[in-house]
């Protein structure tokens, strides 16, 4: 996983309550057998004109003008800015996947959903839920103002705005870590490979239908 | 100190280590695989070098891509049409028998929707910890158990270690007294539940649903209503374990047998919550208030009884409500203040893990038989959730009055509660659907979802619009 300490970049909305995982990645980019390459059909159905197939090449698709990642002041975004309940939905781990592959490396959001959360802080994109109030403010600083930034320091758990005020955002410390020093977190728990053994011995002892070789005849 | 809740019990006894940083390690009992969500994971073990943790564990099915249609089904894993569908489903045949893991194959008897299978296999018993790369994992804490979704990393990470890192959720009981009136379903209740919290009333929460009305609840019903916890916003949702869950546990073929089964019995006794147990939150519903739910726009919560007119967005007094509705009416082709029973039903879908187990099946036919699908209506599809329940449905004959009345009866697979597979909606078509979301393409690009109850959904493809199911309850006329 790529690390990720502080980040700084071009934002641009989505602005709308609720979105979905289905919206993010539609179903028939789900049958890849990767993890890479769904970047270009990112919001597929609201970003073309037409229904995309997985495996067909993007760039001669007609796009959506009135979709705000279509517009040229958005190109190169890499901090996306959303609204209530974001990442609703579905598990799927492509929806995160394909926010990293499409460039972007942070979401902010008033809340997100509890599984889509989880999912970016394992793929390098960090969630930030900051109070609706901030999202309204931020909302309008990116639309009033062309080519907006705004810097994410996960380090400091803050966000920081160009005329200099900073917001602090919550982040549990091991995902903060995980995401901090790209950990693979397979690794980190089977440190604890000796922790689980012992468990197991217990579960067998109080539970042991719960082994197969164990359930009786 | 205070009483525990089922959750905190069930995450006690499954703690396996407590973090400084405030996470925690805990040991997962069933790991459930299906093939959208775990080729990267296995990919990911072989990249590391690493194997399962521990095999009898695991249990594959494949179900999003299976064709349902018979003829194509018929040709197995090789006659998958679809060339990406094939290769997934080929995937997880190859995984599972690189990694030794156990697998149901394609046309076993026993394949289904994963979520349908592992109760009705046993693999799911009351007091584990189940997961699986899917969001309505949550179906199976309808057996007092600890089951949600996870992503592919997480599908890894269980497969190399046994565990996950987590964090404490907080509990809402979800408390619904009085009874379901006659024809009103588990379904209903859990659309009218969204409908008062919302698609993220649940968020941060593990969800316990109890009460009288839930307690009358039959398993599959039970199962019905945990399945949707995930659409209002809580990863997992449950219900304490009584006689009605040991009942439908006993004699399953992965259920405990002998002095097994006693010893499971006993300890499944204390799988719920004490009596002066203290909960973050609580909401009461009255079951006697709920009527036939019917989803009017593109999320869960957009919900209304069958009775109702279409909610009129200017009437909204929040603005960010207010286009939504005018956003989710423009992509439904509806407009506000027309009744439910306007809407048409353009093609039925009857399946998915909400509703495609044999208490569902028998609900429909109830109200198809000796009856016909309206001409109106282009496709009325029956899909059920496994095959042990279509070879269950056929016994009792239930496949002959779904045929009879013009409906099709398919081979057990998620179909078109997704659409990965062939079963899908056209563009700008409406369709009664006993699956779970109602997401703009969800059912097919440009289609156009409306979630009901199985008798819902049976009697919209009789009267080809939708209508109360409670008007055709008796014989026909
Ligand atoms: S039936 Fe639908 S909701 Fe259930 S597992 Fe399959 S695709 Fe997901």
């Amino acid at each position: 996983m790529k690390a990720l300490r502080v980040h700084e970049g071009l934002v641009a909305p989505m602005d709308r309550a609720n979105v979905d995982t289905d919206l993010i990645i539609p179903k028939q980019f789900l049958k890849s057998i990767k993890r890479s390459g769904f970047g270009p059909n990112l919001f597929d159905e609201l970003r073309y004109l037409d229904e995309g197939q997985p495996g067909q090449d993007c760039s001669n698709r007609p796009l959506n003008p009135d979709f705000p990642l279509n517009f040229p002041r958005y190109q190169g975004a890499s901090v996306l800015l959303a609204r209530e309940n974001f990442g609703c939905g579905s598990s799927r781990e492509h929806a995160p996947w394909a926010l990293e592959d499409y460039g972007f490396r942070c979401v902010i959001a008033p809340s997100f959903a509890d599984i889509f959360y989880n999912n970016c802080f394992k793929n390098g994109v960090l969630p930030v839920a900051l109070p609706a109030a901030q999202v309204d403010e931020l909302f309008e600083a990116l639309y009033a103002n062309e080519g907006y930034r705004i810097t994410v320091d996960l380090e400091q758990q803050e966000v920081l705005l160009a005329d200099g005020r900073r917001w602090s955002f919550p982040v549990d410390d091991y995902r903060r870590q995980c995401l901090l020093e790209g950990l693979d977190d397979i690794g980190v728990t089977l440190k604890s490979g000796a922790a689980i053994r012992a468990y197991e011995d217990k579960l067998r002892g109080r539970s042991p239908w719960l082994f197969s070789s164990e359930a009786g005849a | 100190m205070p009483g525990k809740t089922l959750y905190d019990k069930l995450w006690e006894a499954h703690l396996v280590e407590e973090r400084e940083d405030g996470s925690a390690l805990i040991y997962i009992d069933r790991h459930l695989i299906h093939e959208v969500t775990s080729p990267q994971a296995f990919e990911g073990l072989r990249l590391a070098g690493r194997t399962p943790w521990r095999l009898d564990a695991n249990l594959a099915v494949p179900d999003h891509n299976v064709p349902t249609g018979s003829a194509e089904r018929a040709g197995g894993v090789a006659g998958i049409i679809d060339s990406t569908s094939r290769l997934q489903v080929q995937t997880l045949d190859d995984n599972c028998e690189q990694f030794g893991i156990e697998e149901i194959p394609i046309n076993d008897r026993r394949q289904g929707i994963v979520h349908v299978v592992g109760p009705e296999m046993g693999a799911t018993l009351p007091g584990m910890t189940v997961v699986c790369g899917d969001s309505h994992t949550s179906t199976h804490g309808a057996l007092g158990a600890l089951a949600h979704g996870i992503g592919t990393s997480e599908v890894e990470h269980v497969l190399a270690t046994q565990c996950l890192v987590q964090q404490k959720m907080k509990n809402l009981r979800m408390r619904v007294d009085g009874r379901l009136a006659l024809g009103v379903t588990a379904k209903d209740l859990a659309l009218a539940i969204i409908g008062e919290i919302g698609t993220a009333g649940g968020t941060g929460f593990a969800i316990e649903f109890a009460g009288e009305a839930v307690e009358a609840l039959s398993m599959e019903g039970r199962m019905t209503l945990c399945n949707m916890s995930i659409e209002a916003g809580a990863r997992m949702g449950m219900i304490a374990v009584d006689d009605v869950t040991i009942d439908y546990v006993r004699g399953r073929p992965m259920a405990p047998k002998g002095d097994q089964w006693e010893l499971a019995v006993a300890a499944w006794g204390d799988l719920h919550s004490d009596a002066d147990a203290v909960f973050d939150h609580e909401v009461c519903i009255d079951a006697a208030s709920v009527a036939p739910q019917v989803t009017w726009g593109t999320s869960p919560e957009m919900v209304a009884a069958v009775t109702d007119l279409i909610p009129d967005p200017a009437a909204m007094s929040n603005t960010g409500q207010r286009e939504a509705a005018v956003r989710a009416l423009s992509y439904m082709g509806l407009s506000g203040g027309a009744p439910i029973t306007s809407i048409p039903a353009d093609r039925v879908f009857i399946g998915s893990c909400t509703n495609s187990r044999i208490e569902d099946l028998r609900e429909a036919a109830a109200i198809v038989r000796g009856r016909k699908k309206a001409d109106s209506v282009k496709q009325a599809m029956v899909v059920p959730g496994s095959g042990e329940v279509k070879a269950q449905a056929e016994a009792e004959g239930l496949d002959r009055i779904f045929l009879d009345a013009g409906l099709e009866w398919r081979e057990p697979g998620c179909s078109m509660c997704l659409a990965m597979n062939a079963d899908k909606l056209g563009k700008g078509e409406h369709c009664a659907s006993t699956s779970n979301r109602n997401f703009e393409g969800r059912q097919g690009f440009g289609g156009r979802t409306h979630l009901v109850s199985p008798g819902m959904a049976a009697a919209a493809a009789i009267a080809g619009h939708f209508v109360d199911v409670r008007d055709f309850q008796g014989e026909p006329s």
